[in-house]
């Protein structure tokens, strides 16, 4: 060989010299995935994971358990959302419209814990509901805790993300198909069959694969609302096997389990899955069609509107009413409560910025390899790895990491900065389907340009970017934040104090049964929430540069 | 450099001041029905900071059962200094650990209302568990633990998991000792009944209050709160004819607690009237050292078990696993 390495080491160094930043995001994730499979496999010991699984009816009893709720949720999501997206398409303008979708965007956000508290509240054994039905002379003795109840409160998160996924389908219906519809004089049903079952077909599966993974890895939720051993999903099982009965083994091998199905269903769907972006679904989709006008039609859609409403509006709704009427001044006082708030909002705020770096740097090097070095394989390699944690859910990163640092002890210090990092694992798929997009759009507006200046770095983020990332970006790290400010998985089993986080206090004081105190403290999540949200949101996204 | 040294040497004064200041902190791991208002851990933490120069800090958790997995967890670690709440069924277990330092009391001098001869947990109390109901809700009350079980259309109850609760743990045994090897067909005939398996006897015993379920695994004894707290006769015990379960609750100090001295002075306070006499009226159990008062009134009369059922500690780590193994496959299905 007469070629001399000289120019392919030079062209090497180039590359690297511009993809630094994604490769030590991506080689971050790496590490992290790789050191967890390693504990756990370790941990478990193969032939005791194979052992355990084949031998062991009840882990067989949890995964078939697992699979079952999530398609039940699932079946049960989609096919109230079918009807309720349709009125909302269907109703283009009446009052109060984008209130309701708005309300109906509200349980993503919501903390588990204090969704379940306000859904016991209302549907709950002895709640509201029951109550009401009381009155009118009905009665019901079914057992919520259980199927009942985690098919519940899956629906009361699932299903308004499923209405605000589905409804863009309407929007794609050409407008000249709805007057061909008129002519033809179709009737309602017809409209569906013919015109919007074809549009939704290419959006349903995303929803539904989305949904079932989020159900699949339910924790909070199987916990408070399970009831017992019939109804345990797999993350509950870890939790149970490292806190009720430590048997580090067992958690490891359900964790790899855990892991296995995450990854096979991800790898799976991921078709699906990547089609989808999570729509704020507020188009009106305004647009003629023959059934709209009709009173029944439009009564129909309004009451439909107005029953999920309530569904979705109790729970939060009692919530805010028992935590007003709650004690307020002795939970307000407690500083047990300051100090686990104040924890929360760093952990919250150090966990957005981790993502953010991480997406970051996952986002820069992906543009680049798009506009200059016309690698889009590499670069899509970039962004799935952004989004690697939906087949590694957090529980599974946080039970290595806890098997991990099992020998030092799990520390107080130590389990915040994991808690930091599994959240910002939990929220970088968020960062990268939000950020991302604008970010390649800045790209696609003065690459070019850019170029031609020379202009690069720090003032390419800040002159050309930036206007154009901001309002997106503030959005992302708020969503984020705030997804992180109210998660319990990972924090619940670092925990040894009762009160790390805001949501593990919580959840305590639910499990001490005092239920007015627990209120008030939901109360003081939602606030907290909220103002993370706003400060986060507002503050960057006004943030000119 | 002379302002360095100065500094210096006021910075370590406030350091030693400080540090002598700060009094003693005994931490104590305990479940949480112990440290709630109602229960003895207030007036336990007020009695017992009177005169010990120190501070009294309770860490509540689920139930009694939860406290031996936690001493697993956190190991040489743990911050517990003591930890309170374990009952006999796990002692073997707990004691295996090695984490856990003998008493060094003599046992002799204690004056125990129980036979004792453990040299690492000391009783603080004692009772039966029982099936408690509502008088108001149940009408037929079952005469035995196999009329419980068999009824199949008998009420709804709640019980307590027996990984994280003591009385889970108990009534496992309970079942064991009275069906023996049919015990997994005992709990598959019971488990359509089971409302609801708390990790706690707290959430439990709430859940039952408020009329979620007429019947609640908790102790022979719960009825004498509600007679002598809020002179109602309506929540009862129901008498099982193959005899209930014991319980010897127990406490030890953990081998690397820094404040050994402190930790055996709160032994002894353990077994002294000033803690003995808050046992029956907060914990409502049986105080299994001296008091200085008799029992309340609201104790006469309550049900007296025709035999008392214990398996030996080292059986039940024998096969706790096994056994929770079995539970959880029965009432996973």
């Amino acid at each position: 060989m007469a070629r001399s390495p000289g120019p392919l080491t030079r062209k090497f160094y180039a590359i690297a010299r511009i993809s630094w930043p994604g490769v030590v995001s991506a080689l971050f994730l790496l590490l992290l995935i790789g050191a967890t499979f390693t504990v756990l496999l370790i941990g478990s010991g193969p032939i005791r994971l194979i052992n355990d699984l084949g031998k062991d009816p009840y882990l067989r009893q949890v995964v078939g358990f697992t699979l079952w709720q999530a398609s039940l949720s699932t079946l049960l999501s989609i096919g109230m959302a079918i009807p309720v997206a349709r009125a909302f398409a269907r109703q283009p303008s009446f009052p109060g419209r984008r209130l309701v979708l708005q309300l109906l965007g509200l349980p993503v956000v919501t903390p588990v814990i204090v969704a379940v508290l306000g859904i016991i509240a209302v549907y709950g054994q002895s709640g509201i509901l029951r109550d009401g039905l009381q009155l009118l002379g009905l009665s019901w003795s079914g057992r919520f805790y259980g199927l009942t109840g985690i098919l519940v409160a899956h629906v009361f998160f699932n299903f308004p993300l499923s209405v605000r996924m589905l409804l863009p389908a309407w929007d794609r219906i050409p407008s000249e198909n709805w007057r061909l519809a008129s002519q033809l004089g179709m009737n309602s049903r017809q409209l569906f069959r013919w015109l919007e079952w074809p549009a939704l077909t290419s959006v349903l599966p995303g929803t539904a694969a989305v949904v079932f993974l989020l159900c699949f890895s339910s924790f909070a939720v199987v916990l408070v609302l399970g009831g017992g051993p019939s109804a345990t999903t797999i993350e509950v099982a870890i939790y149970q096997a490292l806190r009720f009965e430590f048997d580090p083994p067992r958690a490891a091998a359900l964790a790899l389990g855990q892991l296995g199905i995450c990854t096979a269903l991800v790898l799976g769907l991921h078709h699906w899955i990547r089609a989808q972006s999570i729509s704020r679904g507020l188009a009106s989709g305004a647009r003629y069609r023959p059934d709209a006008d009709q009173s029944i039609h439009r009564s129909f859609d309004l009451a439909v509107i107005g029953l999920t409403s309530t569904f979705v509006a109790l729970p939060l709704a009692a919530i805010v009413y028992a935590g007003c009427t709650g004690p307020l001044s002795s939970v307000l006082l407690d500083s047990r409560l300051w100090a686990a708030a104040g924890r929360s909002v760093g952990i919250a705020l150090a966990a957005a910025a981790v993502a953010l770096s991480l997406a970051a740097g996952l986002l820069v090097t992906s543009r680049h390899l798009v506009f200059q070095l016309r690698r889009r394989t590499e670069s899509d390699v970039l962004q799935i790895a952004g989004s690697i944690t939906l087949a590694v859910p957090p529980m599974v990163t946080g039970t290595g990491l806890f098997l991990l640092l099992l020998p030092l002890g799990i520390a107080f210090d130590l389990a915040v900065l994991v808690i930091i990092l599994v959240n910002a694992t939990l929220v970088l798929p968020y960062m990268m389907r939000t950020v991302g997009p604008a970010f390649l759009d800045a790209g696609h507006r003065y690459d070019r340009l850019c170029r031609q200046l020379g202009m690069s770095g720090w003032y390419r983020l800040r002159l050309a970017d930036w206007p154009i990332i901001r309002r997106p970006l503030g959005f992302a790290v708020a969503l984020c934040a705030t997804l992180s400010v109210g998660d319990m998985g990972v924090a619940a089993l670092f925990d040894t104090s009762g009160a790390i986080t805001l949501p593990v206090l919580l959840y305590h004081r639910l499990g001490a049964y005092r239920f007015d105190e627990a209120a008030v403290t939901a109360l003081a999540l939602i606030v907290l929430c909220a103002v993370v949200f706003l400060v986060v949101d507002r503050g960057i996204g006004r943030w000119h540069s | 450099m002379k302002f360095l040294l100065r500094g210096g040497f006021a910075l370590l004064t406030a350091i030693t001041y400080c540090a002598q200041a700060e009094t003693e902190k005994l931490t104590i791991y305990t479940y949480s029905s112990f440290v709630s208002d109602w229960g003895p851990g207030p007036a336990v933490k007020k009695a017992f900071e009177r005169d010990c120069n120190c501070e009294l800090d309770f860490v509540g958790l689920e139930d009694g059962a939860a406290l031996l997995s936690r001493l697993q967890l956190e190991g040489r670690h743990s911050k517990a200094d003591i930890i309170l709440g374990l009952d006999t069924n796990l002692t073997t277990e707990a004691a295996a650990t090695g984490l856990l330092a003998p008493h060094g009391l003599n046992i002799d001098e204690l004056d125990l209302s129980i036979d004792w001869t453990d040299d690492v947990f000391l009783p603080y109390d004692y009772g039966h568990f029982a099936f408690v109901y509502d008088s108001e809700a149940l009408a037929v009350v079952p005469g035995s633990l196999e009329a419980l079980v068999q009824d199949t259309s008998g009420p709804q109850l709640i019980i307590q998991d027996p990984r994280t609760s003591t009385p889970g743990l108990g009534l496992l045994l309970w079942i064991r000792v009275v069906f023996g090897d049919d015990a997994p067909l005992a709990w598959s005939q019971l488990a359509p009944r089971i409302l609801t398996v708390t990790a706690g006897w707290s959430t439990a015993y709430g859940l039952f209050l408020e009329g979620e379920a007429p019947l609640v695994l908790s102790y022979t004894t719960s009825p004498a709160y509600h007679r002598h707290v809020e002179g109602t006769d309506r929540y009862r015990a129901a008498a099982f004819s193959e005899g209930h379960y014991a319980q010897i609750e127990v406490a030890a100090k953990l081998a690397d607690s820094p404040h050994q001295a402190l930790a055996d002075r709160f032994l002894v306070f353990m077994l002294s009237p000033a803690f003995q006499d808050l046992i029956p009226t907060t914990n409502w159990m049986f105080p299994a050292g001296r008091t200085s008062q008799p029992l309340p009134d609201a104790f006469t009369g309550l049900v007296q078990p025709t035999r008392t059922l214990l398996i030996e500690p080292e059986q039940v780590a024998a096969h706790r696993r096994a056994w929770v193994r079995e539970w959880l496959e029965v009432l996973g299905r």
